[in-house]
Order: structure tokens, then sequence, then C-alpha cells
């Protein structure tokens, strides 16, 4: 191999982009980490509650095929299986690592990992830092990269923005151009691969629990560019987040794992239907009723996120909301102090923001915009194929991009299960840093051999870009479009889900986009122009909505986190498969096609948490594995 | 003023060239500081009514865990998400907020400047734990008690928001003091197990120009501190370490 250092460049600094620059290093790669903040602040910071980790340390006979199991039924059958099994088994080995690098978990009086539960699971799986795990598994691998910085080793262009990718004649990804957020400069990175880490697309729906950073624009630049778009309309919806001006913010699930309830006052004259199929009364009139605990006895509070998002929707539909609006109470009061301790920091937020007591006080909570189930179309060759050597996981379908972390559509199907998010990000991160110096090794041709034309036609269609929309004149204000925008997705394109609603969606993101191209710019200077970054965005961000908005008319069922009432039921015979998203410029929606499942180790059966019991589930065709590869 | 309104006051600009712009908005229960500028880029237009260019800020997760949005609000270092309208409203009796950028570090514009010198001092202080790499070999760090991890956690909680900085007398231009966080960085570091094995190393960055001496006390650090992380107390305990390490390096004593 040569001797000079292969060129990696990575874009996004949150856990899945830190742990593949990591890794990568390690590896003896040179990496070019891009992030629009200080990787130190990205997003994965927000993630409360923890990582699941199926190590069983306390006896209850879990394992990651239990792990496993509860990931492909909690994500309703819509995952691929076989990266799930291997991300499960990963997962020890990934606890040993992070705790190596002195990631801050919680102990054990021994001195040992401790462990909680959480949601979708009815075991002790999720190793924790408190009730910021995110920041604590961010910064020990923050921590990790700025040691290879400090070697020379990763070259970190923080307040810079991925553009475009940059393409050569064969189709094969060879860099990417960027701007400085500062002074709005243009520059081409060359590099033998790209690692697209770009997280969610919160940003889109505005009112949502991500941060500002998440406006998916990096992914739907790269659609633009003819990248495959995978299950675009799965969209978490977290049941517990306190609305504000401008964001919802997330109480963790941690604390319904710590024993946190959820409540309405009850009316006994009012009836519901209960997922057993049964009608019962709403409860005792002006009693607290436990409506989650007594529809879903057995997982009760800690049913899988979609499901509470709907059934809290559902009580407020009859008219049971707290104040007569979209809100339920969360309840800690009745916990112990040394829990409320361990919850400190997410009872603190809501302190903070509400001016509430929550250790004396029920929290008012509602459903928001979470998690991005779906992402970027990659490959996942599985242990036992074939041609599992020619093939690269997590590569998408343009040769030498990879795409991981929430910004890949892999690991969680329909559903993500809680504290899945860590372990995946951090997984697919890792495998990336293996993969892509076994691409570069088999790559014919190096990124700086390439003429330089390749690189400058790139740059161009960027300059022209910049020169087009500073000198836009119209009449529209980008941040009044977003609000539009953002208002039509969460009312129709969220929670639940109407194909009258849908199609109204559609038409308005087209009448969205017309109305784009009429916006006047606010700021025409090069100086940290935030609109000048945002109008470039927001083109992006309004074909990535329609992708969400098309894939969730077309599909006519009831499948984890997309609820048609109309089709109630989950439809295996037509609808167990993949959404592809494919951008067409001569279209003006995009272009849906679907590709089979690889169900290999489970076969459907129906997502049922009102009587589960511990079981011993079982995957068939699993391959011992002695390690990772 | 008309009650059902507030105003910010911010003094925007870019170096050499700040001034005060003053806006006006309805008021609203719920509003902070993050989202009445958000107004302002749906609108730009000032309080004399005359168009104007949206103010530029910093932020990102809005939940007070991300360290961007660090400013002054009427003269104090904080977070803008956190920053309730009301409150302030409340609490000064005048409907009037001020904002400004932080002075400690370079101004980029208006609200923003450039925090890279936080960052840069973390390397000089190695702040991470030297494991051998990355692979498995089927053992964890370590054990550590729940104590330890505890004290460990709070200092881990640090954003890097510059707070502690921003309120310092002894971070100026005429110093090198890289100021409270690093010093309390160098503390999580060496509580760590495994990271107590270069606690010299560490150490000596805290006996040199840049380090420990630094400090003059003024204990500004630990009050604005927004996670409520023990700044002071790592201070004065990363202070007696360093005079015990620069101890030991003058009679050539290598650390147990």
């Amino acid at each position: 191999m040569n001797t000079r250092k292969t060129e990696v460049i990575v874009v996004g600094g949150g856990l899945a982009g830190l742990s593949c620059a990591m890794k990568l290093a390690e590896k003896g790669c040179h990496v070019k980490l891009v992030s629009v903040t200080k990787v130190r602040r990205s997003h994965s910071v927000c993630a409360q509650g923890g990582i699941n980790i199926a190590i069983n340390l306390k006896g209850e006979d879990d394992s990651p095929i239990i792990h496993a199991y509860d990931t492909i039924k909690g994500g309703d059958f819509l995952a691929n299986q076989p990266s799930i099994v291997e991300m499960c088994m990963a997962g020890p080995a990934i606890l040993r690592m992070m705790d190596r690098i002195g990631c801050p978990f919680n102990r054990t009086p021994e001195g040992h990992v401790d462990f909680r539960r959480f949601g979708g699971t009815l075991y002790h799986r999720t190793a924790f830092c408190g009730a910021s795990t995110g920041q604590q598994l961010l910064y020990a691998l923050d921590e990790q990269v700025r040691r290879y910085e400090a070697k020379g080793l990763v070259e970190k262009y923080e307040h810079h923005e991925f553009l475009r990718l940059v393409i050569d004649g064969e189709g094969i990804a060879r860099g990417i151009v960027i701007h400085d957020l500062f002074n709005l400069e243009l520059h081409v990175l060359r590099a033998d691969a790209v690692v697209i880490a770009t997280g969610g697309l919160g940003f889109i729906y505005k009112q949502s629990t991500n941060s500002t950073f998440c406006t998916g624009a990096a992914n739907g630049r790269l659609y633009m560019q003819g990248m495959k778009y995978a299950n675009g309309e799965f969209i978490q919806i977290h049941p517990t987040c306190i609305p504000g001006n401008d964001k919802m913010r997330l109480i963790s699930e941690s604390v319904r794992g710590e024993g946190g309830r959820i409540w309405v006052f009850g009316d006994s004259s009012k009836t519901i239907e209960f997922p057993d199929g049964s009608t019962r009364s709403c409860g005792k009139t002006g009693e607290p009723w436990y409506f989650l605990e007594e529809m879903y006895p057995a997982f009760g509070n800690l049913v899988p996120r979609d499901i509470a998002s709907r059934e809290v929707l559902r009580i407020c539909e009859q008219g049971l909301g707290v104040d007569g609006k979209i809100q339920v109470f969360l309840d800690v009061t009745h916990l112990s102090s040394e829990v409320h301790t361990k919850l400190a920091s997410v009872l603190e937020i809501y302190e903070k923001f509400t001016g509430d007591n929550p250790r004396k006080n029920p929290m008012k909570i509602c459903p928001g915009v979470h998690y991005t189930m779906g992402g970027a179309w990659v490959d996942w060759p599985a242990i036992d194929d074939q041609d599992r050597w020619v093939r690269y996981r997590q590569m998408t379908n343009i040769p030498g991009c990879f795409n991981i972390g929430e910004s890949d559509y892999l690991f969680h199907g329909a559903n993500r299960l809680g504290a899945n998010s860590l372990l995946s990000c951090i997984f697919s991160g890792l495998v990336a840093g293996q993969e892509v110096p076994r691409y570069i090794e088999n790559l014919k041709g190096f990124s700086r051999d390439l003429p330089e034309e390749v690189f400058k036609a790139a740059q161009d269609l960027e300059e022209k870009r910049q020169k087009e929309l500073l000198s836009k004149e119209g009449t529209e204000n980008v941040h009044q479009l977003h609000d539009e925008m953002a208002n039509y997705m969460v009312r129709f394109v969220s929670v639940k889900r109407d194909n009258p609603d849908l199609k109204r969606a559609i038409q308005k993101l087209k009448e969205l986009r017309a109305r784009y191209e009429n916006i006047g710019m606010t700021d025409r200077g090069k100086e940290l122009n935030q609109t000048y970054v945002f109008a470039h965005q927001f083109q992006a961000m309004l074909e990535i909505a329609l992708v969400i908005a098309k894939g969730a008319l077309l599909r006519n069922e009831f499948r984890g986190s997309h609820f048609k009432p109309e089709f109630p039921e989950r439809d295996d015979q037509n609808w167990l498969k993949t959404t592809i998203a494919t951008y067409d410029p001569s279209q003006d929606e995009p272009v849906i096609t679907y590709e089979p499942i690889d169900m290999r180790h489970l076969d459907p059966i129906p997502r049922d948490y009102t009587t589960a019991k511990k079981g011993k589930p079982t995957l068939k065709n699993i391959r011992p594995l002695d390690s990772l590869e | 003023m008309d009650a059902g309104t507030y105003v910010l006051k911010i003094y925007r600009g870019t170096p050499g060239k700040q001034y005060w712009e003053q806006f006006e908005f309805k008021r609203n229960y719920s509003a902070n500081v993050i989202s009445a500028l958000m107004e302002i880029q749906k609108r730009p237009v000032n309080r004399k009514g005359e168009i104007t260019t949206p103010v530029a800020w910093e932020q990102g997760c809005l939940e007070e865990v991300c360290g961007s949005c660090s400013m002054l609000i009427n003269g104090k270092p904080r977070q803008a998400c956190t920053a309730l309208i009301e409150e302030y409203i409340r609490d000064t009796g005048s409907n009037v907020i001020a904002l400004a950028p932080f002075t400690k570090f370079p101004l980029i514009r208006d609200l923003c400047v450039n925090r890279d010198s936080m960052f840069q001092a973390l390397v000089k202080i190695r702040g991470w734990i030297s494991v051998d790499g990355t692979e498995d070999q089927g053992e964890f760090g370590q054990p550590i008690s729940q104590e330890v991890q505890q004290a460990m956690y709070v200092l881990s909680t640090c954003m890097t928001c510059g707070c502690c900085s921003e309120s310092c007398p002894q971070v100026n231009h005429r110093s090198e003091f890289m100021g409270p966080a690093a010093m309390s960085q160098i503390r999580y570091f060496n509580t760590n197990p495994t990271g107590k094995l270069e606690k010299s190393e560490r150490l000596r960055v805290a006996t040199g120009q840049e380090g420990i001496a630094g400090c003059g006390n003024a204990q500004n650090c630990v009050r604005v501190c927004p996670k409520g992380i023990p700044l002071t107390e790592s201070l004065s305990l990363i202070g007696r370490e360093a005079t015990k390490q620069a101890l030991k390096d003058l009679i050539g004593l290598p650390d147990a």
C-alpha cells in the first residue's frame, strides 16, 4: 500500500462521527473532521437516559440475543435483522471500551457499572451516567479524538458545514465542498472516503427535542445528489416533553424507568377501547387514572415510545388532557429523595423551564418529535453472506460515501427503543472505522491523484449558488417559511396520519418550494451570516420533508411510529418492506420504490406489550460470533 | 413603554464596530431569550421601526447541556436558553433586558465569540485517558466507588461554556491563565484510576505560567457556573497538588 496516509473525511462530530474518527485515527488514517459546531456540543449530549448493553450483571439471564429480539420486535420488524444482531453482540465490548476511556458510568457498591430499566424491555440493561449519559459518552470520545488531534492524525474543521459531495466521473465520492460559517468562504477537501454522521432532522418540525443543528440538510443535499434515502416516514415521537416557544425539551424515559408514573384525572362517564379489545371506563372521576398501567399490565409506563405517545394523544382526544390541553401528568412525587437525586439533571431541566418543582408537583408533559429512524440507505452484508468481503457495511449507494448514526436507517426499523440510539451510533461509527480503511485498500487511484477540474467543478457550483442566494430580493422570509413547514409537519405528519391530510401537507411543501424561490435575504454580508446559512439548508430540508410525507402517504398500514387510523393493522402481506426514496429533478415529488427486508433471524410476530412475560426468546440462524469481525 | 411588551437591548456588531440596538416584543408567558432572538429572524425590524439584519448568536441543544448559547444577560454570563423573559421582568422590575457578547474571547459578530482557547486548553492539560487502544481485551477499566463516581460525574458535566472564564478577573489579555474550567478538568482526569497514571504531567501544566498561579481566588467562577461544578474546590485542590508536584520534581522523585 502507498506509504502516504489515506485521507478520510468525517462530517459530524456526535457519538457516531467521533467513534468513527477515533477508530480511523487508531488505524493510521488522517481524518478531517467537519462539524457545524464544536464537536463537543453535538446533539448526542442531549441523550439523557442511557445505553443498552445486555451483559447480564443483574442475574436476569439477559443476553445479546434477547436484546436483539427486543430491538427487532420493538422496531415492528421493519429493520434488517443481521445488523441488529451484530450490534447487540458488540454491546458488551463497547461498554468495556467506554469504561476504559473514562466515561463515568454510575456504579454498583462493588464498583462495577450499574444498570437500570428502560422502555420496551423487562431487563435491567441500561448503563447510565446520572441523567446525561449522552453527554458523558460524547465527552469520553471527544477526549480520545482530541488526543489524536494532538498527535496530528485528526484535523478539525469546526464551524464549517458540508454543502456538496465531490463525485468523480465514475460516480465515486472523492471529497466535499464546505463553507466556513464565520465568513462563508468555500473550501474543497479531498479524501478517499467520506463518512456522513450528521444526525437527525428534528429541526424540520421545529417543535422537536433535537438541537437546532439537527436540520437534516446534509442528508437532504446528498439525496439531491443521488443518495438513496430509506424509511423516511418513520419519525419517533417521544411521549414526555415540555412544550416551549423555541423547542420541545425532553423529559427522559429514565424518569419512568426509575418509577415515574403517567396519569390524568379519570372520568367514569367516558369509555375507551383497551388494547385487549375490551371497552372500559376512563378511570374513576376525580381520581388519578394510571392509564398505561391499566392498559399494558406487563410493561405499564415503560411501553415503547410510539405506543405511549399514541395513548397519551388518545386520552387527550377524549378530553382528559390536563387543563384541557394535549398534556398529561408525569409523576415522581412519590419517589424517594435518592431517586430524585439520580434523576436530578432531568428534574432540573423541568424546573428551569417551567419554574415548577417536579419533586412536589407532577410534571405536565406532552408528546414531541424526537428521533429519525429513517435515513440514508446503507449496505450491510451479513457475517455469513458469500459476498461479505466484497461489499462494505454502512456504505451508501454512492461508492466511497458512508453514512452512520442517526443519519442512517439501519438499526431501529419502525420504532427505536429507548437507550438503543447511543449504542447504534457508537457501533456504526466503529464499524465504519473498520470498513473505510478496507474500502480504501481496494480502491484504485487516490483522491490526491485526480485532476483539479473534478474539484473545481464542484466548488464552482457552490460559488454560483452562494452568489444567487445572497442576491435574493424577494418578499418571503425563509424563517417564516420554516414556521409554516413545521406547522404542517407537526399537525399532519407526526403521531397520527390520514391520507387527505398527508396530501395537503405535500401540496403545502410544494407551495413552499415555489415560494422559496421568492425569498429575500435579510442579511447580505459574509460575516457570520446565519440567515444565508439557514436559507441554504432550507432547500434540502424541504426535499427531505417531502420524502417523509410521501412515504407516509403511500404506506397504508399501521407499523411502529407510523400510525394511520384508516388502516389500523400492521400489514405484513403488503408492507413488510423498506421504503426507498430517490430524487429525480425532473419530477416534483420523490420517486418511491421498495426493497425486501432481511428477516433471517426472526419471523414477524404480533407486537404485544399487554401480556408479555419474561420468556426465553430465541433467534434462528445465529452463527457463533467470536467477535465483531 | 407598554406594559404588554418588553425590550431586548443588544450590544451587537463586529470588532471595533459595536453598537446597541433595541428590539421590542409582545410579552408571552413562556418566552426565553432564544425564542425572542428567533422572532427577530422572522421580522428583523428594530424598535425604531428600521429594517435591520437579524442578530447572530450561537445555539444548540437549548437544554443547557451543550454550552453553545453563552452570553452576558444584564451583565451576567449565563446560557440564554434558560433565561426566561418573565423571570427577568419579575426579578428586576424592568421590561428591558440587556444582551451582550462575552468580553474575554475574540468577538466574531453580535453575540458570538470565538472560544477556541478553551478547547486548546484541554489539549494542554492532556484532557484524555491514555488507553493502549480501543480494541476489546475483555476487560473493564478499574472499579470505581460510588462516591468517587459521583464526584467525577459532577466535574465531567463541564460543557466548556466559558461562563467561569468570563467572570474571572484573572482571565484577561495580560494574563496567560487558562481559566477555572481547565484546572477543574485536571482534577477530573487525575481522579480517574487510569488517568492518575499521567497525574504528574497534568500537574506540571498546572504549575506553569498558564496554570494555577493565575487564580486570584475571587471565587466568581463558582457563582456563575451553570452546572454547579465546585470550581473553587478544584482550584485549591489542584493548587496543593501542584505545589507537591513541584517539590517532587525538585528532588527528582517519580510519582508512585
